[in-house]
């Protein structure tokens, strides 16, 4: 537990503000109406049953999705629509529900890719691979390194990410958002299908991502113990609304979330 | 300016000024369009039923072709007469080869590649395309051949219309080439729609892992399909080759088949007919109007053209649904 | 036995970058690039370089450009033949434009010719994916077919609608046109096909490459980090194409020595896309791998009957051909699908820890 001192000092600073972001697919409402903002520092979690709108929103946030009512509004910048790689060039990283590895390719190529908007030295050096494009591959290569080392999968460096299991392809996965240096860090249900051990791993990785390199982490989980331990605060969905907004133990006792999870007769 | 009038106005003026020739003109594009869309109905049986894009589809129409009108001479060589017994124990007999084909194409080639990624089946048709034309040419030699056409009874001439102060032609195979398609097309759309065994296909084609895992035999599935697929290139061979002579050129007039796919969708039945009139009038309508101005034979790039920029503006098809892509 | 990579260790990331990370492999390039230009042109015969060497690298130099496309990219490519044809009329026109200036120099320069025409039809990938974008390719490739034959001035209006290739020199000696001879049009041939190959694992094994890669396992996740993927698509149609482009160029001007538009037909990209497939996707070895199997292949075959001293007529042999290569491609997918790339990595993989299974 960190304290609480540290942790006002960090949340100072909102780093992204959501404002009455509405989104649909013809007729069906995916998100409708929801506010909340991501402070500087923070891990924020949002949860919600299935179908609440989790994924949807993370799509929005990175620009996956275009949001047709609200403001987004990203480093004291608005923007309603915005191309994902803009998105990702602006410092927002993400994993996947599923898991969204380069199958074809080696952990450390995976990772190595998620280098690429780092990486500026063009096609010609590209083609000769000598000079400053090797300076340049080493340089991130060492990065990439100290990535694999914080995340201790040495030993799958060279393997094709689709032949590792499940729980080694997230962590993977995490490695290639980490390797963007991200100033927002989306994780969409980090630890989904997972043993006890690996979601403890898991845990531990996000933890220390925000305190050894202070990224700001937004997460997804419908698993609330674990959700609830790693985040400072939680925004609860269910049916594209938001019912909740608060510190864990706020939300804990929540009357509106508790009718969600556990569900009322209407 | 010139070239603009020639591009914008002329064409029009000739369309209003000489109305039966306009109206010929369609009517050459819907008989071609519906042959393209015959072939392109074999690919979309095969890929609403297996996800397997068969690019030996056209090549299996030569072959029926070919198969048919080989085991007609060697029925009239054995002494069978008189003509029509021989061309219709000579069609059963084609049918039978291409059950005998669909069983073998299900055992050696699409058996041992289930769930691989769509591409290693696509070549693997592609392969089967070799293996045809390869196979063809061994048995039936390689030059080309005419199509039986008294004996099977098939119309023949053409009737002419009087319209706007000329007239038009129609040859009577084309009419009845139109009908037979028409009912086809009927028969395959209620099949698929309303039968058990359609029901089974439409799985089939979603997730092969999904269809296996709710008891569905793959295995008869794709052996019903390919058959069909079969029947319909035999149709399409014997029609085509009442036109022209059997030969290995119509690869090429089968590749036609994927810009119609294209249109209509590769799970469509009417898509694969619609688009495949489109692109019949509109080739023929281009060629006839607009092709002067180029240098005549853009008949062979027009309708991938026309395919292409439709593309850019309804990625999904014609009748395809809209994509809402997820992660 | 020998395959060990016991004690070859790497102390900095630019040896552990390289592309044989291990000598035995290193030693085995250098054996082969020793073949090819020692051994090859000393012991072959005119035949051997004339009808065998200088296609089957020809073929190598295109399978690798459609590679790039379809193996790294994951662009399923239908027009490689048209692409081909315009690298080689582009050479064509230059070398008859500027005839003083050396015909290696508008070899190299038409594959810009074919990159540029490979990124203008490249521009629907964007929008269309999979079996879609194959037609839009054939739309390319029907398209340029077309052209080929209905502008003139394309093969300066010659009455056979052929391009006729001139003689050209390079320091004096001969290198295209009839009097070059095999072994010097081998080298060229070599030459260009051995750099080009340099250039291209140097260029998919650094950013470009992943990023190919990246727009081909997972278009959306790639976007997701940065990648942008019709600029990424692009650069891929315009390398492909240039590869192509030379390749094409090189087929006219250094081994048909004259040519028409029906080279590069339909059925050329279909032979080219074989070779890639059963050579292996996403592998530059796999590229030469296919192109020998299906290049060389039919030319033993067709040898073979006269050897044995059986009579068999020679269409009989063409229609055999057929058959054996389409039984082939169907064999090869079945037992692996991954190509003969894949079957060697394999074997070397047992080789490593032989003798004991893994």
């Amino acid at each position: 537990m960190r304290a609480p001192s540290e942790k006002e000092a960090k949340t100072a600073e909102v780093l992204l503000a959501i404002e009455d972001v509405s989104l649909s697919f013809g007729g069906v409402k995916a998100i409708r109406g929801v506010s909340f903002d991501i402070r500087k520092g923070e891990i924020r979690a949002i949860i919600g049953p299935n179908g609440a709108g989790k994924t949807s929103m993370l799509n929005v946030i990175n620009g996956f999705y275009h949001p047709q009512e609200g403001r987004i509004t990203f480093r004291g910048e608005q923007r309603r629509a915005m191309r994902p790689y803009a998105a990702a060039q602006g410092g927002i990283a993400r994993t996947f529900q599923n898991v969204a590895l380069f199958r074809g390719m080696s952990a450390l190529d995976n990772i190595m890719a998620g280098r690429t908007l780092k990486m500026r030295k063009n096609f010609f050096w590209q083609m000769l691979r000598h000079g400053p494009a090797m300076a340049e591959e080493v340089e991130h290569r060492r990065k990439v390194e100290e990535i694999i080392d914080f995340l201790e999968i040495q030993h799958i460096r060279r393997t094709q990410v689709a032949k590792l299991p499940y729980g080694l392809q997230k962590r993977v996965e995490l490695g290639r958002a980490l390797a963007m240096d991200p100033d927002l860090l989306l994780l969409d249900e980090p630890m989904a299908g997972m043993n006890l051990e690996e979601k403890e791993d898991m845990s531990r990785f996000i933890l220390d991502v925000n305190s050894q390199y202070g990224t700001t982490i937004a997460l997804i989980g419908h698993d609330m113990g674990v959700v609830m331990d790693l985040s400072d605060r939680v925004v609860v969905l269910d049916y594209g609304r938001k019912i909740a907004d608060g510190t864990p133990e706020e939300v804990k006792s929540n009357q509106a979330v508790i009718d969600a999870y556990l569900g009322v007769a209407h | 300016m010139d070239l603009l009038y020639k591009i914008f106005i002329d064409p029009f003026v000739q369309m209003g000024t000489s109305p039966d020739l306009l109206v010929q003109t369609l009517w050459e594009g819907l008989v071609a369009g519906v042959l393209y869309a015959l072939i392109a109905l074999g690919f979309v049986l095969i890929f609403k039923a297996s996800g397997v894009f068969n690019f030996a589809q056209g090549i299996m129409v030569v072959f029926a072709a070919l198969t048919f009108v080989g085991l007609y001479q060697v029925l009239r060589g054995w002494g069978v007469s008189p003509g029509d017994v021989a061309a219709y124990c000579a069609l059963a007999l084609t049918i039978l080869v291409m059950l005998g084909l669909a069983y073998g194409v299900e055992r050696l080639v699409l058996k041992p590649l289930v769930n691989q990624p769509d591409i290693i089946l696509f070549m693997a048709t592609f392969g089967l395309t070799y293996f045809l034309i390869g196979v063809g040419e061994l048995v039936f030699g390689g030059s080309p051949k005419t199509m039986v056409i008294e004996d099977l009874h098939l119309p023949r001439g053409a009737v002419e219309f009087k319209i706007f102060g000329g007239f038009v032609s129609l040859q009577k195979i084309d009419i009845a080439a139109t009908v037979i398609a028409s009912l086809m097309v009927a028969a395959l759309a209620v099949f698929f729609q309303k039968t058990r065994i359609g029901r089974a296909l439409r799985a089939v084609a979603d997730s092969h892992k999904a269809a296996l895992s709710v008891g569905i035999s793959l295995e008869q599935i794709w052996v019903i399909v390919w058959f069909a697929a079969g029947i319909v290139a035999l149709a399409t061979g014997i029609r085509w080759g009442a036109k022209s002579e059997v030969s290995f050129a119509l690869q090429i007039i089968a590749l036609k088949a994927l810009p119609v796919l294209i249109l209509g969708g590769f799970t469509s039945i009417p898509g694969a007919i619609v688009g495949g009139i489109i692109i019949g009038v509109g080739e023929k309508i281009g060629e006839f109007y607009w092709g002067p101005l180029l240098g005549s034979g853009i008949e062979s790039w027009l309708a991938y053209v026309i395919a292409l920029v439709f593309l850019l503006f309804r990625p999904q098809g014609l009748f395809g649904e809209r994509i809402i892509e997820r992660i | 036995m020998f395959y060990r990579e016991v004690g070859q260790y790497k102390t900095n990331y630019v040896a552990d970058q390289a592309v044989f990370p291990i000598l035995q492999d290193r030693i085995g390039l250098g054996v082969i690039l020793l073949i090819a230009f020692v051994v090859i042109p000393l012991t072959g015969d005119d035949f051997l370089l004339n009808a065998v060497m200088i296609p089957f690298l020809i073929f190598s130099l295109a399978a690798m450009g459609l590679n790039i496309l379809t193996g790294y990219t994951g662009l399923l490519s239908l027009g490689t033949g048209a692409f081909m044809g315009v690298g080689a009329f582009a050479c064509y026109k230059l070398t008859t434009i500027f005839p003083n200036v050396n015909i290696l120099i508008w070899v190299i320069c038409s594959g810009f010719f074919s990159a540029a025409v490979g990124a203008l039809f490249g521009l629907p990938s964007l929008r269309i994916k999979g079996f879609y974008l194959a037609v839009a390719t054939l739309a390319a490739q029907f398209f340029l077919d077309w052209c080929f034959i209905r502008i003139p001035w394309l093969y300066n209006y010659n009455a056979s609608g052929a391009i006729q290739v001139p003689q050209r020199m390079l320091f004096d000696i001969p290198i295209t046109g009839p009097t070059a001879t095999a072994m010097t049009r081998y080298y060229v041939v070599l030459t260009i096909v051995v750099a080009m190959t340099w250039v291209a694992s140097n260029l998919v094994r650094g950013r470009i490459g992943r990023m190919w890669m990246a727009i081909r396992d997972m278009d959306i996740a790639a976007e997701l980090i940065g990648i942008r993927p019709l600029p990424t698509k692009l650069t891929s149609f315009a390398v492909s194409s240039f590869y192509c482009g030379v390749a094409g160029a090189l087929l006219v001007f250094l081994w048909y020595g004259g040519a028409e538009a029906d080279v590069f037909n339909v059925n050329q990209s279909f032979l080219i896309l074989f070779m890639v497939i059963i050579g292996g996707l996403g592998s530059l070895l796999g590229s030469y791998l296919g192109a020998a199997l299906i290049f060389i292949l039919p030319i033993v075959l067709r040898m073979l009957p006269p050897a044995l001293g059986l009579e068999i007529r020679s269409v009989t042999v063409e229609h055999l051909t057929f058959v054996i290569i389409g039984v082939r491609i169907i064999v090869f997918l079945i037992s692996e699908p991954h190509g003969l790339a894949r079957l060697w990595q394999v074997t070397k993989q047992k080789l490593r820890v032989w003798p004991f299974p893994y």
